[in-house]
This record gives structure tokens, sequence and C-alpha cells, in this order.
């Protein structure tokens, strides 16, 4: 064979050099760990799913856009804050401004983009490390947050929301929920548990599918489809590998990099507004160290620090996981303090299987 | 293996307090569910009050917060502990919008609920609460800020050390009003590290030249501040309330830096609350109507007999 890439490589090998392999590993360890010790707590009955489903979708959908930005070579600090900011705008415009709610979210959406395309082009035009940069719009950001919440209303929590959100078109596309004649339908043949008092009684305690899961299953295909099916993907891939290489056979880098910056904070809004939506307030506090979550569902789903490498499909995994360890250790009765030695046990852990099985089979030194 | 532990030293303890209580002592599991971040320390009055009640009593009762403060994550603990089935949960209201979803839903699964600590009694009995044990934020507040104006004091600073939390912010309003004054700028965002909280408050009192008095929402903006005070030579000069006891606010009202700490005794939240959930689940005996477990106002005059077990029991 005088080409390499002609080469046949067995189906076995595909499977194992696939980046998420890890994570997959993980899932089932996760699951079989706390189907023995958490079985009969409720965690699997549909409420319990329900709850570490939604804290799941939750970091897949920030996870979602820092896996694409990581693989294109860059970090976005900033997620965490962009959540609260994102939160505030949209009650700042909406309940003290009186925007309907549909122009306040489309604003929202408008300003954090910008503010992400910003991020980008800092990074491209001053060579500085978006570590750097993005770490500087994590306090800008926050800081602005508590600022135009206090300025406003003198306190940091704005409520109301869902008042104003009553009859907008838009809103019930972040924070409603879907498929809700099939969970009556699951409930009235008995799978699922109904409320035995109060206003909701009769009804299934599980309403529907909360946007929310729905939010995250579309962004993680369409990320899957865009980085494994379309030659956007490709310069993704070649961005974050090797800039100047993918420079030199005419890879956009520099649109390519700002782009994916647009995305994660693009995604970072979509979940401040359906947390926004759901809770019916925004507080200044929300989000707080969710870009190093986003990282560590991203890490833990095979992705290298240094761009190039990674998965979006592993990236959703990685939240799995983190959600279901999250909520899974409450289930399980274990003290809630020791909720970070295990998040940083299983990070270790993970980054350590992931780095062993790439380099068994790539032959990597 | 704790949990086994805590079972086998339950199982002593029904057996050691004979026949009546065994008959009665279930085992129930309670959850207590409370807004601060893992490193709020005044959370430990109630850790003790609910551990010390647990053995009493004979209940578990499972202690939750998000570990870093964010309420989102909160309302989530909320609907996990409904979804693990327990026989009552005990849960603060920091953000009515939030908690009530998670609550009310908990509620409607059949799980009794009382509310302590921060909300209002109209917040719980809107929820379909048992009943409300805590402070009224603002009416504390209120009584501190007419106590500081009968003191002398014309012009105050609040000092805040989380100014996410919207109860703190009804203190800072309850004392302006108490004052007599307009709650305007009088309060400043000082953050949560005990130096950044010493530093922005030294740095406030150089530039605001006239501030006679202050208030503290808290033994985390408190503590800092006596620090700063001692510094500067200002101790004893400036009229300082706090809110809350810890062990250095009792040393300060001792030695005079600290005129008077509200207090809303927190071990009657976590003792009471556990108490009133197990009653109520056991016998059907429920207190029929909400507990202010505070103000209570700690002085010179009183300090040595709760000094001793200040951050502790008090």
């Amino acid at each position: 064979m005088t080409d390499e890439r002609l080469k046949e490589t067995s189906a076995l090998r595909k499977l194992m050099i696939r980046p998420e392999l890890g994570a997959l590993a993980g899932v089932v360890l996760v699951f079989a760990f706390f189907l023995i010790v958490a079985g009969d707590s409720g965690m699997f009955a549909a409420d319990g799913v329900m709850n570490w489903g939604v804290v799941s979708a939750q970091f897949a959908i920030i996870a979602v856009g820092a896996c694409l930005l990581m693989i294109a070579g860059e970090f976005d600090l900033s997620v965490g804050s962009m959540i609260g900011f994102a939160g505030i705008v949209i009650a700042i415009l909406s309940v003290q401004l009186d925007w309907p709610m549909w122009l306040s979210i489309i604003a929202a959406f408008v300003v954090c983009m910008s503010i992400g395309a910003l991020n980008g082009f800092l990074v491209i035009k001053t060579g500085l490390p978006s570590f750097i940069v993005t770490l500087a719009f994590l306090y800008i950001l926050r800081g602005m947050t508590i600022f135009l919440a206090v300025a406003t209303t003198r306190q940091t929590i704005i409520g109301g929301v869902r008042d104003v959100s009553q009859g907008d078109w838009l809103a019930p596309l972040f924070g409603g929920v879907i498929l809700k004649p099939a969970f009556q339908f699951l409930a009235d043949i008995g799978l699922i548990d109904t409320y035995v008092r109060g206003t909701k009684m009769g009804q299934p305690v599980v309403e529907g599918l909360p946007m929310l899961m729905v939010w995250a299953i579309a962004l993680i295909i369409f990320g899957h489809w865009l980085l494994s099916r379309t030659k956007f993907g490709n310069w993704i891939f070649a961005a974050g590998g090797d800039p100047v290489a993918a420079r030199y056979v005419g890879v956009p880098v520099n649109r390519v990099k700002i782009t994916m910056f647009i995305f994660s904070a693009f995604c970072a809004t979509v979940l401040a507004t359906s947390q926004v939506m759901e809770f019916g307030s925004a507080a200044a506090d929300r989000g707080i160290l969710k870009e190093f979550e986003a990282i560590i569902c991203v890490v833990i789903g095979g992705a290298l620090l240094t761009g190039g490498y990674g998965s979006v499909i592993g990236a959703a995994l990685g939240a799995l996981i983190f959600g279901v360890v999250q909520q899974g250790l409450f289930f399980s009765g274990a003290e809630s303090s020791l909720f970070r030695v295990f998040l940083g046990t299983i990070l270790i852990l993970a980054v350590i299987l992931n780095t062993y099985i790439r380099r068994m089979i790539t032959g990597e030194r | 293996m704790k949990l086994n532990l805590k079972t086998i030293a339950l199982a002593a303890a029904a057996a050691l307090t004979l026949g009546s209580a065994s008959a009665s002592a279930q085992d129930e599991h309670f959850v207590f569910i409370y807004h601060s971040p893992d490193s709020d320390s005044w959370w430990n009055v109630i850790k003790n009050a609910i551990t010390d009640t647990e053995t009493q009593i004979g209940v578990t009762v499972d202690i939750r917060n998000p570990p870093n403060g964010d309420l989102g994550d909160m309302a989530r603990i909320i609907e996990q502990s409904a979804a693990s089935n327990p026989d009552g949960i005990i849960v603060t209201i920091p953000d009515y919008d939030v908690v009530s979803g998670p609550i009310k839903d908990a509620i409607g699964k059949g799980i009794p609920v009382v509310t302590v600590n921060s909300g209002t009694a109209e917040q719980s009995a809107q929820l379909g609460a048992l009943m409300h044990i805590g402070q009224p934020e603002y009416d504390a507040g209120f009584a501190a800020g007419k106590r500081s104006a009968g003191e002398g004091a014309t012009r105050f600073v609040c000092v805040n050390h989380q100014i996410n939390n919207a109860p703190l912010t009804e203190r800072c309003r309850g004392f302006a009003e108490g004052m007599g004054q307009d709650f305007e700028d009088q309060m400043i965002d000082v953050g949560a590290d005990p130096a950044e909280v010493k530093s922005r408050v030294e740095a406030y009192l150089r530039v605001n030249q006239d501030i006679d008095a202050i208030l503290a929402v808290g033994p985390n903006a408190a503590e800092p501040t006596i620090l700063a005070l001692e510094e500067m030579g200002l101790a004893g000069e400036i009229n300082f309330g706090t809110f809350d006891n810890s062990e250095a606010i009792a040393g300060a009202i001792k030695s005079g830096t600290i005129n008077y700490a509200i207090d809303q005794q927190p071990f009657l939240q976590g003792q009471l609350s556990v108490i009133a959930l197990a009653d109520y689940v056991r016998y059907g005996v429920r207190i029929p109507h909400n507990v202010n477990s505070g103000p209570g106002f700690i002085t010179k005059d009183n300090i040595d007999q709760i000094a001793q077990f200040a951050g502790k029991y008090r």
C-alpha cells in the first residue's frame, strides 16, 4: 500500500478510535452504579428521570457550544456570566420597560451574540489567548448584570416575567412543555404517578417534555451534523488542529472561530431564556461557574483542550454523566458537600481513560 | 456506610428511650433544602439544631443546598427531593418565582412542606405549606432602624455581602425606613470574600466621612467590618448594628464595637421545623399558625449568657 489513506481499517478499530468511546463507557458505569445504590429511591421513576434529565439537558445545551468552540481551538469562560446577563436583559426589557416578550427575547439574543462576536473579534485581532479575553468578559458581564439589575429595580432578582409572558408566541418555545397528551396517557394507564392533592390533582407528576430538553436534543443533532457532515465542520477541526496549515489550504480560520464564539453565546442565551421562562424571574447570580461545567462535559466527552479533536455526541454523553452524577448523589443520600469531590474524581478519571485509549489506538506518544 | 452507622445509632437511641417512643418513632425521612452556597457558615447553627433533633425524636434529615448558591440549581434540588418521596420537606423561599413551582408540585404529590428562614408567611400560605418559621425581614430591619435613630444615628450604610439574596435587601430597606429615610443608595455590595469586604468598607468609610451608623446584614458582612473599624480607629465611634450572631460578633458586642445584633434564633428554625413535620406526619398534630423566630436584640446587657453558644446554637 503506497497511500496510507487507502489502508483498510477494521470495524472494531474504527469503533475504538471514536472520541466518545470513553464517555460511553462512563455512562454505562454511572448508570450501573446508581441503579445499585439508588435504584429504589425514586431516581428511576418518571419524575426522578425528568429531574436528572433536565439537569443533563441544561449542561448539554452549553456543552454543545463549548464543544464546537473547543474543537476550533478556543475557550469561552464568559458562558456562565452570559447566562445571568441574558436573563436580566430579558427581564429588564419585558418587565421594567414593557417591551413585548418576543422582542425582549430576540433583543437578548442579538445583544449576547454580538458580545460573542466581540469576544471572537478581540481574540483574533489581539492574538491573545481566548482564556484571557473571555475571562475579562466573565467579570464584565457579571458586573454589568448586577449593576443593571440594581440600577433599575434596586434588587438583583427581577420577578414577574411569567405574568408578562402570558400569551406570548415566542415564550413557550423556551419555557413550555410538549407531548402533554402522551404523558397524560401514560399516567392514565398507570405508568406515571399522578398528583394526589391540590390544583394539579390527577395530572401526571411529569407534565410533558420540557422545551429545555427539546433544545438540548436539537442542538446536539445540529452540532453533530455540522461537525461530521459538512465542509464547515472540517474547517472547525482544521482551525483548531493547526490554524497555520489550515490558512495555507484556504480555510477561513478567523471566520470559523468568530462564528463559534457567536454560537457559544447563542447556546448560553438559549439556556438563560429557558430558565427565565420556566422560573418566571431572572437573577444576577444565575449561571455561576457554568462555564467550567460546560468545559468539564466536553472534556469528559473526549475532546482535547488543545483543539482539533472531539465530538458533539461525546460532549452530550459528558453532560448526561454530569447530570446523573450530580442529582444521583442526592438520590443516594450521600453528603451533598462531597459533590465536588466526586465531580473532580470523575473528571480526572475520564480524562486519563480518554488519553489512554487514544494513545493506545493511534500509537501517539 | 455512613447511613448504616446512622441507622444503628438511631436504633440504639430508640431502644434507650424505651416503650412509648419506639411505638411511634418510625424513622421518618425528611429533607431540609436551603439556598446558600457551601461557603456560608451561618447555617451551622441550623445544622446543629437539626442533628440534635434527629436523634432526639428519631428521624433522618438530609440537608441540601445548591453548592454555588445558584437558585436555578436549588429548584432542581427541590424537584429531586420530591421525586425521592420523602416523608416531608423543609425549604426556604429565597425567590418565590423560582421555588414556588417545585414546592407546589411536591405538595401536590402529597408531601407535607414547612417553610423556614427566607420568605414571608403570605408566600408560605400561598404555596400550601403547613407553616412558616422565620423572621420577617423588613420588620426586623425597621425595628433596628428605629433603634439606631433613637441612639442618635443620622446617616448609615448597609453592608451587604450577598447582594443577590433579596431578603437581605429587605433588611436594608426596613432599616432605612425605620430611620425615617427613603431607601436609595445606602446599600453597598462588598462581595463575599472577607478580605474584599474589609477593604471595600474601609474605602467607603474613607470617602464618606459623615457616616455615623452601619448595618451589616449578616456575620459575613459584620466580621470584616469589625476589623475595618478597629483598623481605622472608629471602633465604638460608629453606631454599628448587625443581623445574626457569631463568636466574633459576640466579642465585638462585649468590647463595644457593635451596639446590637438582631437575632433571628436560627436554632428554632432548624428544630421546630423538624418537630412540626414529625408531629404532623405521626399524629396529624399541626401547629395552627406561623412562628416568628425573631427579631430579638443581643446587646451588652444580655451577651454573657449568649456568648458561650455563639456559632453553635445561637
